[in-house]
């Protein structure tokens, strides 16, 4: 019953609860002890067991496992036979690998595209959605919309090389027709664009339904009280409509941030064969393929943990700036 | 509101039918042609719309025998059990966080948002696999995906607004945690329990790069590795990989291949809509 307080969590010292507390009607005990804690809780402790278990597993065990982007690693000395250098797989890096930076270009005009194409036009697409009359027509237009977000990449790309390959149903109406064909499928000069329209294909009907959401979420009161005021359609939306996407925009991109060097590992996997790594090779398909099948275990974990920590400080960085300017972010600090 | 002037709507319909189709049509082609006979797909060139003659000769050729039918198996086997597994421990996991004040919640609340910023990178989660010995095994592919943070923190957030009351009336009656959970908890949760389900069985039935990375017997591929070798690369399937010695048109094939595998998330798709629109996790995604 201590749990209905909703108090700050007991601590050890805490003084002995009042005595005019009512007589506890379970004999669970609630002592504010740790063992007495201990006790009330094993069930939920228990609970926690297996779930955590697998965190620590997969998710924390090879956070550690990091300390190899400070060896020369070899898989048959293993971890802990395997020689340290230092930071001598940081100087791909520093030193600017050629290799290494093609990856980084990649990923950087591939992130860009997204960001610019991938974020803007599921915007437009709910602000359209939105302004229907009809609630079924925007439901079936919905339901149509987000479908492909559930398939996979492997999906997905076998549908782009099937539509718009050479031998397509797209390239074989072009050649009936004597128009120019489409070259699109396998052509290196033009592969970030199709990647991004792909991107926006499997993604863009997902990404609006955030937004209707929150569209769904602003007062009708404000639409009537500024068209009381004189305000048009353009001005509504710049004064009602983006105030209140705001925060789901904010959101979203922080979390795209975080993920920024980030650009669709098995999409670019499946179709770097047909391209050549010159146009397709990103930072993770480089950690990918140096490291696990070229065997340059130190140098790729280096880029790999470096990428890591660039994620996660700009994801707290731009929380950080949201923060600054008045938004909630990803989270607010609990008041205390 | 009053219906906007006539040339806008036409404008949104124009888009949003393009929009629409531009979703439906390839679906709708890669079914046609995978029942298209050989002449009609020779005919117009290697895609069909609309077929003239029904024939399901591709469907019979793959799931006589051969590569298809048993990663079909393997890919149901991986989701179910994969499935199942992630339920329970993403469900224990969030209740055992849902208590406020409880014995050592914070510290491992702290654990599981600390997951959702720090991924593991493709090496160390390849180094961690192999160390454990679970390389060509399917476990490789279950338990590293086995627990989202993600889904964790919101079906914990789902368990917090419960109403006290109900915990608390259980409580005095008798109840221990454990009841609490089984009788109060989970009957209010079906549908948010549903949804994270199905997306856990989603993720499971579309793994394709950690099967790339840590299975490398081709017996023990699932249905994503199959549709990269003979869809994506192309590679021709002969009558080693199906059931039969009359070969029906590669792109019958492959086309019916493709169907495979999307056929289970058309299945799931209406349940994933329906729990969905309630809000479930747009609400959570924002709280």
């Amino acid at each position: 019953m201590a749990y209905a307080r909703g108090g700050p969590p007991a601590t050890v010292d805490e003084p002995a609860p009042p005595p005019d507390r009512p007589p506890a009607a379970v004999p669970a005990p609630a002592r504010d002890s740790a063992p007495g804690r201990f006790a009330r809780d094993r069930v939920l402790l228990l609970a926690m067991l297996p779930g955590l278990g697998l965190l620590l597993t997969f998710h924390y065990l090879p956070l550690l496992g990091n300390v190899i982007a400070f060896q020369d690693f070899q898989p048959y000395l293993g971890l802990g036979d395997s020689p340290w250098v230092g930071f001598a797989n940081f100087r791909v890096l520093v030193e600017g690998d050629p290799l290494f930076l093609r990856a980084l270009r990649n990923t950087v005009v591939i992130m860009l595209l997204q960001i610019g194409v991938v974020f803007t036009l599921p915007i437009a697409l709910a602000l359209l959605l939105d302004s229907l009359l009809s609630e079924r027509l925007k439901r079936i237009v919905q339901t149509v919309l987000y479908l492909p977000h559930f398939l996979s990449w492997v999906i997905v790309v076998s549908i782009f090389n099937e539509l718009l390959g050479g031998s397509g149903p797209v390239n074989t109406f072009l050649r009936r027709h004597d128009l120019a064909t489409l070259d699109v499928i396998g052509n290196a000069a033009v592969f970030k664009e199709l990647v991004t329209g792909q991107v926006l294909w499997k993604e863009a009907g997902w990404a609006m339904i955030l937004f209707l959401a929150a569209l769904s979420r602003i007062d009708p009161e404000l639409y009537e009280a500024s068209a009381v005021d004189g305000a048009g359609r353009m001005r509504q939306l710049w004064h009602v409509t983006f105030p209140g996407l705001r925060g789901v925009i904010v959101l979203l991109l922080i979390l795209r941030l975080g993920d920024a060097l980030t650009v669709g590992f098995e999409q670019i996997i499946l179709q770097q064969q047909a391209v050549g790594l010159d146009a397709s090779e990103v930072l993770d398909t480089y950690v990918y393929n140096n490291g696990i099948v070229m065997g340059d275990w130190g140098v790729s974990a280096a880029v790999g943990l470096v990428k890591g920590l660039v994620g996660v400080a700009l994801v707290l960085g731009a929380n950080k700036l949201a923060h600054v300017f008045g938004e909630a972010g990803l989270y607010r600090r609990e008041a205390r | 509101m009053t219906p906007p002037p006539m040339p806008v709507r036409a404008l949104k319909g124009v888009v949003l039918t393009v929009c629409c189709a531009l979703v439906v049509v390839p679906f709708a082609g890669i079914v046609s042609t995978s029942l298209a006979t050989r002449e009609q797909i020779v005919r117009s060139g290697g895609f069909v719309i609309v077929p003239d003659e029904i024939s399901f000769a591709a469907y019979r050729a793959l799931f006589t025998g051969g590569v298809v039918p048993r990663a079909v198996a393997v890919s149901v086997l991986i989701t179910l059990v994969g499935t199942a597994l992630s339920l329970t421990t993403t469900t224990l996991l969030a209740y055992g966080l849902s208590r406020p004040g409880s014995l050592a919640h914070r510290p491992v609340l702290m654990l599981v948002v600390g997951a959702l910023l720090f991924t593991p990178g493709i090496i160390p989660g390849y180094l961690t696999v192999s160390t454990l010995g679970l390389l060509d095994s399917y476990w490789s592919v279950i338990l590293p995906a086995a627990v989202s943070a993600f889904n964790v923190v919101i079906l914990r957030a789902f368990f917090m607004d419960i109403p006290a009351e109900l915990v608390e009336s259980a409580r005095i009656d008798g109840a221990g945690d454990g009841q609490i959970l089984t009788r109060i908890v989970l009957p209010l949760s079906k549908a948010v329990l549903s949804v994270i389900g199905l997306f856990y069985a989603v993720g499971y039935w579309n793994a394709f790069f950690t099967a790339l990375l840590y299975l490398n017997d081709a017996a023990k591929w699932p249905i994503q590795l199959v549709l990269r070798t003979y869809v994506v690369n192309q590679q021709q399937l002969g009558v080693d990989q199906v059931g039969t010695a009359e070969l029906p048109p590669q792109e019958a094939l492959q086309m019916a291949i493709l169907v495979v595998s999307i056929v289970p998330i058309l299945l799931v798709y209406p349940f994933i809509q329906r729990h969905f629109t309630k809000g479930v996790l747009v609400g959570a995604v924002k709280g």
